[in-house]
């Protein structure tokens, strides 16, 4: 089965990076059609990125604003590290997605409509007084009017299946039109119709026809009156594959405790967006891999502490709600220091705030939302492929500290996607930790002279039969203690050993100048739009430079150093200013905060803006 | 997965029958190899002290080395009891002892698991784990002190205080309805159900032993007096003089008899079971209801029947067998691989579409 690309009279036009966003009610298959774009966008050789856009509710009625879901994806033939700022092209296959999106798109930027939903009853719903595509209001955009479900009806004639049936097939349509856009083969989505309905036939046919329809309208119809052309990007050579972050992140763990020789535990309770790590893990029982869906959040930390206590890498997985309640028991693996892994893929907050939208606002409630001083490691990925290195750091310092660390993902590094070059499994080192056997000496809070970490000591193992538990330790010896000097002391020694994890990471990595006018530091998913300023920045001559700090407790040993050595340090952050506090509290520098808590990633243009203004401002002093 | 330092493993997949070979070959554990060197710490009169006792006096007979067990505790005075034990313990936090337990039988099934706790922390703040670990039939063997009171925490009302108890916090009377434990693990789906007494010293030995030779999810609730904020909790049936003819011990397969005389016993009458003497009215040991571990009606009403108008049941109401947790995900984990093969970590991570760059 093959699609060739064909020959055209339509001329082609080169383009370096295109940003397409699909939008659609909930029901209407949006984030499949993304997905399926962005595969063959991918394996065609484009840099890429995503974000998906969809809401918490699973069916809101049908041609609502609050069901519309949205994917955009941008690709291109150079580095690209964000899904683009604003869509190129959109396509809207319904009133409410038009309303929700179109604010979004510049203009001349292109339309295209399922002008078959465009009907009374679905602009009323949405509030439209009259039809936008007759009244004017989208002369600024070049507007295809295309009636999609009537076109896809009439290719799947013939088919045994419901009207609402093959209504539901009419993303498929709209992709065919992108793909001939676009010049991309059918192949890889043909592909996966075959794989994803090849038990029920007249599914398959119906979505590859659909599909093929689609393109055959792109082809014969004269509306469009060229097609683009993006050329594969220059990555460096290997072998890679798209990845999403919760993805890499289940990547990574299931590497990581592999190279430790560790069997992987993990405990979940179902939360959005962090569910698809517990998904995609218990996928993998042939890896020794053992997933527990517990009965809630307190279960999940309890069982994967328990894991731990008896020698297997424990781990959890949450977002920010769920970390509250895990609250106490992180801070009992604290207190009886045993590696655990605690996943907050970080969605907007407060409560139960906005479960599918995006913010990094974990950061001092794992930093500091437990009782008393309680020092925990904690790192931060930079991208969805990142995801796997992060989460192979965060196992590798767990275990040479014996210390519980957490793993702050957020909602747009866990579903958006990008190229990753695959590593090669030989070349990731052993993390391995051994398990405490020897009799002679045994205590069960001495501590190793480097890291401060204590011995890992697991039941089953004769002569070493002690007990562990939340009440505060001797030191040395771990029985309970309520002797005061020896409580100062063992809050030192905690705090000490998270400290000491600094001589055991890399240095801050500038992208830039070493000193300079102006630093734009940032953490976690905000890498993209930082690196994108920051190198348009850089390109007119300014004095800028990035950092990224990929851990955050502790802080790599030359932060200081780095954030002294600019005239000016910029904070952006999804968040109230989280980073900005800690940094300005550590280091004693005006530091500056960018803050947008939209549920949403920073746009490039907005971070360029704010570094133009306060460079400007500095220039005038 | 062979920790390289011991050449032992978490295990994936072990084999229980050998490791019990193995310990049953090993030199015979006395009580006083159960003792660790802390100093116990509960009020004297204490009845935990008693159950502490029976708990070390039965330990040698499983034929685990003391090292393959372990003792997890939540918050409260029963959560000390791992630190008196000279086997491995952890003391963990109010309520969620079971969930602790769970993960570390999931990650190592051969290990022998306990967990102490009291009313409070299993039946209020860890109620939900409670339940949860009896339904999957997790292999924990949980022991429940209920003196009725939280001690340490000073004198409040408890899930099992009786309904209208004056305490601290209740000085005008509780208004909660106390909650019948072993109803509530009936529910659950226990798989191993008793009820003892912390000074009956052979009764409770004689359970401690159903328990540790129990594969599965097994809750005990043993009567224990708190001799400082709630003394004589459980005096109207337990005393000495009393006990005899206001508790049933049961015996599976034996009619239910009791009383100094052994000539009080219980029938069912329709539905419900009712109180009768032997001899008058004719009524003989046949008449009697048979005590039988398997049958979940008997268990049902044992579990409702109390002092004082019934004689208090104790001993196993429940003994039945089913696939535990740790069995099931083993089995998974075991077909998993015999359908993929074991893991290839290269194959997993060119998984899905991968294209090559070219230099």
């Amino acid at each position: 089965m093959t699609s060739p690309i064909k020959e055209h009279d339509l001329p082609t036009q080169e383009l370096e990076r295109v940003t397409i966003r699909f939008a659609g009610d909930s029901g209407d298959g949006m984030q499949v059609t993304g997905t399926q774009f962005t595969r063959t966008a991918a394996v065609f050789g484009n840099d890429i990125s995503t974000l998906p856009d969809y809401p918490a509710e699973i069916r809101a009625p049908a041609g609502s604003l609050p069901g519309v879901s949205g994917f955009q994806i941008s690709f291109s033939s150079s580095d690209i590290h964000t899904p683009g700022d604003a869509p190129d092209v959109l396509v809207a296959m319904n009133p409410a997605a038009l309303k929700a999106n179109i604010g979004d798109l510049p203009a001349g930027g292109a339309l295209i409509v399922n002008t078959d939903a465009f009907s009374g009853p679905n602009l009323q719903k949405v509030g439209y007084p009259a039809n936008p595509l007759t009244d004017g209001s989208l002369k600024s955009f070049t507007v295809f009017e295309i009636p999609i479900s009537t076109l896809n009806a009439r290719a799947l004639e013939g088919l045994e299946m419901t009207n609402k049936q093959v209504d539901l097939t009419k993303n498929f349509f709209a992709l065919g039109i992108m793909f001939w856009l676009y010049e991309r083969s059918m192949d890889p989505t043909l592909r996966w119709i075959e794989d994803k309905f090849g038990k029920r036939p007249v599914m398959a046919q119906a979505n590859a026809r659909a599909l093929k329809a689609g393109y055959a309208f792109g082809e014969t119809t004269e509306i469009f009156h060229t097609h683009y052309r993006v050329a594969p990007a220059h990555l460096p050579p290997g072998l890679y594959r798209n990845i999403t972050g919760n993805e890499a992140t289940a990547l990574g763990f299931v590497v990581a405790a592999q190279k430790a020789g560790r069997a992987l535990f993990y405990g979940s309770y179902p939360i959005t967006p962090a569910s698809d790590i517990l998904h995609q893990l218990a996928g993998y029982k042939n890896y020794g891999v053992t997933t527990f869906q517990a009965e809630d959040e307190i279960a999940a930390i309890g069982s994967a502490i328990g894991a731990s206590y008896g020698g297997a890498l424990g781990m959890t997985g949450t977002s920010g709600p769920g970390i509250s309640l895990k609250s106490e028991a992180m801070n009992l693996a604290v207190m009886v220091e045993l590696p655990l892994i605690v996943i907050d893929v970080q969605r907007a907050g407060p409560s139960t705030g906005m479960p599918t939208k995006n913010e990094q606002s974990d950061l001092l409630q794992v930093m500091f939302g437990r009782n008393a001083d309680s020092p925990i490691a904690v790192v931060a990925p930079a991208t969805p492929g990142d995801c796997f290195d992060i989460a192979f750091e965060a196992v590798r310092i767990a275990l040479r500290s014996m210390t519980p660390v957490v793993y702050l993902s957020d909602a747009f590094l866990a579903t958006g996607s990008e190229p990753w070059s695959v590593p090669d499994v030989d070349d990731l080192p052993d993390i391995s930790v051994p398990n405490r056997t020897e009799r002679a000496g045994f205590q069960p809070y001495a501590r190793d002279p480097l890291t401060l970490a204590r011995p890992w000591a697991v039941p089953g193992t004769p002569g070493l039969e002690h007990r562990i538990g939340g009440l505060e330790k001797a030191d040395i010896t771990g029985n309970v203690s309520y002797d005061p000097d020896n409580h100062h002391r063992m809050q030192l020694l905690r705090a000490e050993k998270i400290a000491r994890i600094a001589n055991d990471i890399p240095n801050l990595d500038v992208f830039g100048p070493d000193r300079g006018d102006l630093l734009i530091l940032g953490w976690g998913s905000t890498y993209g739009a930082i690196r994108s300023a920051v190198e348009r920045l850089q390109a007119q001559g300014r004095s800028v430079a990035h950092a990224q700090l990929r851990y955050l407790n502790p802080f790599p040993r030359n932060t200081g150093e780095v954030v002294r050595s600019y005239r000016r340090v910029l904070i952006p952050e999804v968040n109230l200013g989280q980073l900005l506090l800690l940094i300005r509290a550590r280091f004693l520098i005006d530091a500056v905060g960018y803050d947008r808590v939209r549920g949403k990633p920073f746009r490039i243009a907005e971070i360029e803006e704010e570094a133009i203004r306060l460079l400007d401002e500095e220039a005038a002093r | 997965m062979t920790d390289r330092a011991t050449g032992a493993q978490p295990p994936l997949s072990p084999d229980n029958d050998r490791v019990l070979q193995q310990l049953q070959a090993a030199v015979p554990l006395t009580r006083k190899d159960f003792v660790s060197d802390q100093e116990v710490r509960w009020c004297p009169g204490c009845g935990d002290y008693s159950i502490l006792a029976q708990t070390q006096k039965v330990m040698p007979d499983f034929g685990y080395p003391k090292e393959n067990i372990v003792f997890i505790s939540g918050i409260g005075c029963s959560g000390r009891l791992p630190y008196y034990m000279n086997t491995y313990g952890f003391h963990t936090i109010h309520g969620r002892a079971t969930t602790l337990a769970t993960g570390l039988k999931a990650a190592r099934p051969d290990l022998m698991v306990w967990v102490i706790t009291g009313d409070g922390d299993a039946l209020s703040i860890g109620g939900n784990h409670l339940l949860h670990s009896m339904r999957r039939n997790v292999d924990i063997k949980v022991i429940m002190f209920n003196n009725r009171i939280y001690g340490l925490t000073k004198g409040q009302a408890s899930p099992t205080s009786e309904f209208g108890k004056v305490t601290k916090s209740t000085p005008a009377g509780t208004i909660d309805h106390p909650i019948s434990p072993l109803t509530v693990a009936l529910a659950a789906e226990a798989s191993l159900i008793a009820r003892s007494v912390d000074t009956h010293t052979e009764h409770l030995q004689q359970t401690l032993e159903r328990v540790g030779f129990h594969k599965g999810s097994v809750f005990v609730e043993v009567l224990q007096n708190c001799n400082i904020f709630n003394d004589g909790a459980h005096r109207d049936f337990t005393d000495r003089e009393v006990r005899e003819d206001r508790m049933l011990v049961l015996e599976h397969g034996q009619p239910m008899i009791y009383g100094k005389d052994r000539d009080k016993g219980i029938r069912l009458n329709g539905h419900q079971p009712e109180v009768v003497t032997l001899g008058v009215d004719g009524i003989t040991e046949a008449d009697l209801l048979i005590h039988d571990e398997g049958d979940p009606l008997i268990a049902f009403m044992l579990s409702r029947i109390y002092w004082p108008d019934f004689p208090v049941p104790v001993g196993v109401i429940r003994d039945v067998k089913r696939a535990t947790h740790d069995e099931l995900l083993t089995a998974q984990r075991e077909e998993a691989i015999a359908r993929r093969g074991t893991g290839d970590l290269r194959a997993l991570l060119e998984s899905g579409e991968t294209w090559e760059v070219l230099a």
